[in-house]
C-alpha cells in the first residue's frame, strides 16, 4: 500500500512570549488512502497543533521530524499548494471574514483549487447550482451565501459552512479539529453525513474530538490516544468507548 | 514667521491683487501651526504657482469619456478652473446663480488656511440653487487640472432649499504637478438632502487643499463621502454645522495611498443643536511608503442635548514605510449625549489571511481580497447604488 499520509517523529513549537515552547513531541501517525481515523486526548495534548501543522500555518514551527502526503514533503508547501494537493482542515473556530461575500469567497476557493489541479474553472452560474444543491443537502438557508463569510453566523451555521466548504472543495484527507463541539445533535448528525458522503476509496480523514458522541456517527477505523504532543495508544473504534467509560488516566498511566 | 514667506507666497498674493489682504501676514503654515502638524505644506512653497490656461474643450471632452461617469440629470465640467459650456448641461429644475454673494457667506470656513486661500484667488464656479421641495437627481461635477506649477482656485456653492433633494458626484482628476484649491459651500435648508461622494482622483504629483463647509438646518441631511486616492499631498477637509433639530451629517471616506504620497482626511463636525446625529468612519489603506493622516475633532454645544455621534477610523498597513497619524478629538458640552469613537490601526489579519489561503486561496490573491472587503464595507455606506458602483469601479484592482 502507497503511503498515504505518513507523519514520523513530528516535533513543532510556538512561540510563547520569547519563549520557545514544545507542542508536538515526537509524534508518529499513518492514515492509509481511503480511512477514517480518530484522535482524542486531552485539552493542551496538542491536538489543533497537529491540525494547524498539518495545514501549513506558519506561527507553528516544525522543529523535526517529517509528514508526507502522497508521497511529497508536506512541510515544504504553502497552505494553498497542501489545499490543492487535496488536504482540507475544517476548523474548530472557523474564521468571520467582513466584508467578504461567502458564495464570492468559496467561487474563488473553488476555481483556485480546480486551477491548481488542472481542472476546469466554474462560470458563475455552474457553480451557483452546485452550491445551492450543497447547501439544501446540508439543511443550511440560501441566505447564507449571500452573507459574509461566517460573520454573525451562529456556532452551528459556522461548522455547517466548514463542511459545506469540504463538499465543494473535494478533499482527498480531510482534518477536523472538534468539528462536533457546540453542535447540537440535529447539527452533528448533518456535519457527520457531509462527512460520510465523502467516504471513499479516495478520501481519508483525521477526525479530532473530546466525545465519543461524533464518532457514533462518523465510525473511524482507527482511534489514537494523544497526550503530551505524542501518540500513545491506538487501536479500533472500540478504543472510544473505553475512553467515555474510564477516561484517560488508564492510557496516560500505561504511557508512562 | 513673517519675513520668511517664500516666493511661492509671494507669486499667490500677487495674483489675488486686493484681495491679498484675506491671506494674512504669516505665509503658509508650518508644522508648529496644530492643524498642519502631521500635514507638511513646505511643497506648496517650492513653486512660483502660475494662473492655469485654458484648456482646449475637445480635448477635456475627450478626457471625459474615459472616466465611465454615471449618466445623472446634469454634467457640469470645468477645466483648469474654468466653466466648459460646450460639455456641460444643467436641469431645468435648478437655477445656475450669478456672481458671488459674499455678503451671505457662512463664517463656517473663516479660520481655515485652504479657505481663505480660496477666498482671496477664488474662481467662480458651480452656483446651484435646488427650489423647494424639487428632486433634482443626480449631478456630476467634474474638475480637470492640467499643467505644471498653475494653480486654480474654484469656488462651488449649493443651496438646497426646504425638503429639496441632489446627489452630487464630484470627480476630481488631473494630468501634471498643479496645486489645485476647491471650496464648496452647502447650505441645507429644512428637511433638505444631500448627497456629495467626491472622488479625488489628483495626479499623483499635483497638491490639493480642498475644502467644504456644509450648514444643515433642522431634519436636513448632508451625506458625503469622500474618496482620497490622488495627490503628491492632498487634504481634504469637511466642515460642517448642525443647525436645527434632528438633522444629520455623514462624513465617512476612505484614502488609498501608495508611493511616498500623503492624503490627509479632516473634519469637523459640530453639533449646534439638540437631537442631532451624526455618522462618521473612514478607512485607510496604506502600501509602500504612504501616509496618511486623519484629524476628526466632533464639537458638541451646551445646547446640543441628545446629540448622537459616531466615529470610527480605522487603517490598514500593508508595509513597514507607511504611517498613519490619527487624531480624533471630541468637545462635548453637552451632558446628555451619546458619543463613541474608536481607532484602530493594523496589519491585515493572519487568522483571516490563513483561513482563505487554508482553502486554497493564493497568499497574493487572499491578501487583494481582504483590503477590498475593508474597503467595500465602507463604499456600502453609500446609499444610492449607481454611486457605490461608480465608486467601486474607482478603486484600483477592483473585479
Amino acid at each position: 500500500m502507497n503511503d498515504f499520509l505518513k507523519i514520523e517523529g513530528l516535533k513543532a513549537q510556538i512561540d510563547a512570549d520569547g519563549t520557545p515552547k514544545e507542542i508536538l513531541k515526537g509524534l508518529d501517525l499513518n492514515i492509509p488512502k481511503g480511512e477514517v481515523h480518530a484522535i482524542m486526548g486531552p485539552n493542551g495534548s496538542g491536538k489543533s497543533t497537529l491540525s494547524y501543522v498539518l495545514a501549513g500555518r506558519e506561527e507553528y514551527e516544525v522543529t523535526g521530524g517529517t509528514a508526507s502526503f502522497k508521497g511529497q514533503d508536506l512541510l515544504e508547501l504553502e497552505p494553498e499548494e497542501r489545499a490543492a494537493l487535496g488536504v482540507f482542515l475544517a476548523f474548530q473556530s472557523p474564521v468571520e471574514l467582513p466584508g467578504v461575500n461567502n458564495a464570492n469567497f468559496l467561487r474563488t476557493a473553488v476555481n483556485a483549487v480546480r486551477r491548481a489541479r488542472g481542472e476546469e474553472e466554474l462560470d458563475a452560474v455552474a457553480f451557483l447550482k452546485l452550491a445551492r444543491e450543497e447547501t439544501a443537502r446540508l439543511s443550511m438557508s440560501g441566505e447564507m451565501l449571500k452573507r459574509a463569510v461566517n460573520v454573525g453566523f451562529s456556532g452551528g451555521e459556522k461548522k455547517r459552512n466548514e463542511v459545506l466548504q469540504m463538499r465543494l472543495l473535494q478533499p482527498s484527507l480531510a482534518i477536523l479539529d472538534e468539528t462536533d463541539s457546540g453542535l447540537d445533535i440535529d447539527a452533528l448528525r448533518i456535519v457527520a453525513e457531509g462527512v460520510n458522503s465523502l467516504r471513499g476509496p479516495d478520501f481519508s480523514a483525521l477526525v479530532i474530538t473530546h466525545h465519543q458522541r461524533l464518532l457514533e456517527y462518523i465510525v473511524p477505523d482507527r482511534v489514537h490516544v494523544m497526550a503530551h504532543g505524542r501518540i500513545i495508544h491506538s487501536g479500533g473504534p472500540e478504543v472510544a468507548t473505553q475512553l467515555e467509560k474510564q477516561g484517560y488516566k488508564q492510557f496516560l498511566e500505561a504511557a508512562q | 514667521m513673517s519675513g520668511e514667506t517664500s516666493l511661492a507666497w509671494q507669486a499667490l498674493r500677487e495674483r489675488a491683487g486686493e484681495r491679498a489682504a484675506l491671506l494674512g501676514a504669516e505665509g503658509v503654515p508650518t508644522k508648529r501651526v496644530e492643524a498642519w502638524h502631521y500635514t507638511s505644506l513646505q511643497p506648496l512653497n517650492q513653486v512660483k504657482w502660475q494662473a492655469a490656461p485654458a484648456l482646449d474643450e475637445a480635448q477635456v471632452g475627450a478626457r471625459l469619456s474615459e472616466l465611465n461617469l454615471p449618466k445623472g440629470q446634469g454634467l457640469v465640467v470645468f477645466a483648469n478652473g474654468r466653466f466648459c459650456a460646450g460639455l456641460s448641461s444643467l436641469p431645468e429644475t435648478v437655477k445656475q446663480g450669478s456672481g458671488e454673494d459674499e455678503a451671505n457667506e457662512p463664517a463656517l470656513l473663516a479660520d481655515r488656511f485652504a479657505a481663505q486661500l480660496n477666498a482671496a484667488l477664488r474662481q467662480p464656479g458651480l452656483n446651484l440653487h435646488v427650489p423647494e421641495g424639487c428632486d433634482a437627481g443626480l449631478l456630476v461635477l467634474v474638475s480637470l487640472t492640467e499643467g505644471d506649477e498653475v494653480s486654480t482656485h474654484l469656488h462651488h456653492r449649493i443651496t438646497l432649499e426646504k425638503g429639496a433633494r441632489l446627489s452630487l458626484l464630484d470627480v476630481q482628476l488631473g494630468r501634471g504637478r498643479y496645486f489645485t484649491n476647491p471650496q464648496l459651500d452647502v447650505e441645507c435648508a429644512e428637511g433638505a438632502h444631500l448627497t456629495h461622494v467626491t472622488r479625488q482622483d489628483e495626479s499623483a504629483e499635483a497638491i490639493r487643499l480642498g475644502i467644504s463647509g456644509a450648514r444643515i438646518e433642522g431634519r436636513g441631511n448632508y451625506d458625503s463621502f469622500t474618496l482620497n486616492q490622488g495627490g503628491a499631498l492632498a487634504r481634504q477637509e469637511v466642515v460642517s454645522r448642525l443647525e436645527g433639530a434632528f438633522a444629520n451629517v455623514n462624513v465617512n471616506a476612505i484614502q488609498l495611498i501608495d508611493g511616498a504620497r500623503l492624503n490627509d482626511l479632516t473634519s469637523m463636525i459640530h453639533h449646534a443643536s439638540p437631537d442631532c446625529t451624526s455618522r462618521q468612519t473612514v478607512r485607510t489603506v496604506l502600501s509602500e511608503a504612504g501616509q496618511g493622516v486623519f484629524q476628526g475633532k466632533i464639537l458638541v454645544d451646551q445646547v446640543a442635548q441628545k446629540t448622537d455621534g459616531y466615529q470610527m477610523n480605522q487603517a490598514l498597513l500593508l508595509s513597514e514605510k507607511g504611517q498613519m497619524n490619527s487624531k480624533p478629538e471630541l468637545e462635548i458640552y453637552a451632558d446628555d449625549v451619546k458619543c463613541s469613537h474608536g481607532a484602530t490601526v493594523g496589519a491585515l489579519d493572519e487568522d483571516q489571511l490563513f483561513y482563505m489561503r487554508s482553502r486554497g486561496v493564493p497568499e497574493a490573491q487572499a491578501r487583494d481580497a481582504l483590503v477590498q472587503a475593508f474597503l467595500f464595507e465602507t463604499v456600502e455606506l453609500i446609499e444610492d447604488e449607481t454611486l457605490r458602483e461608480h465608486l467601486l469601479k474607482a478603486l484600483p484592482g477592483y473585479v
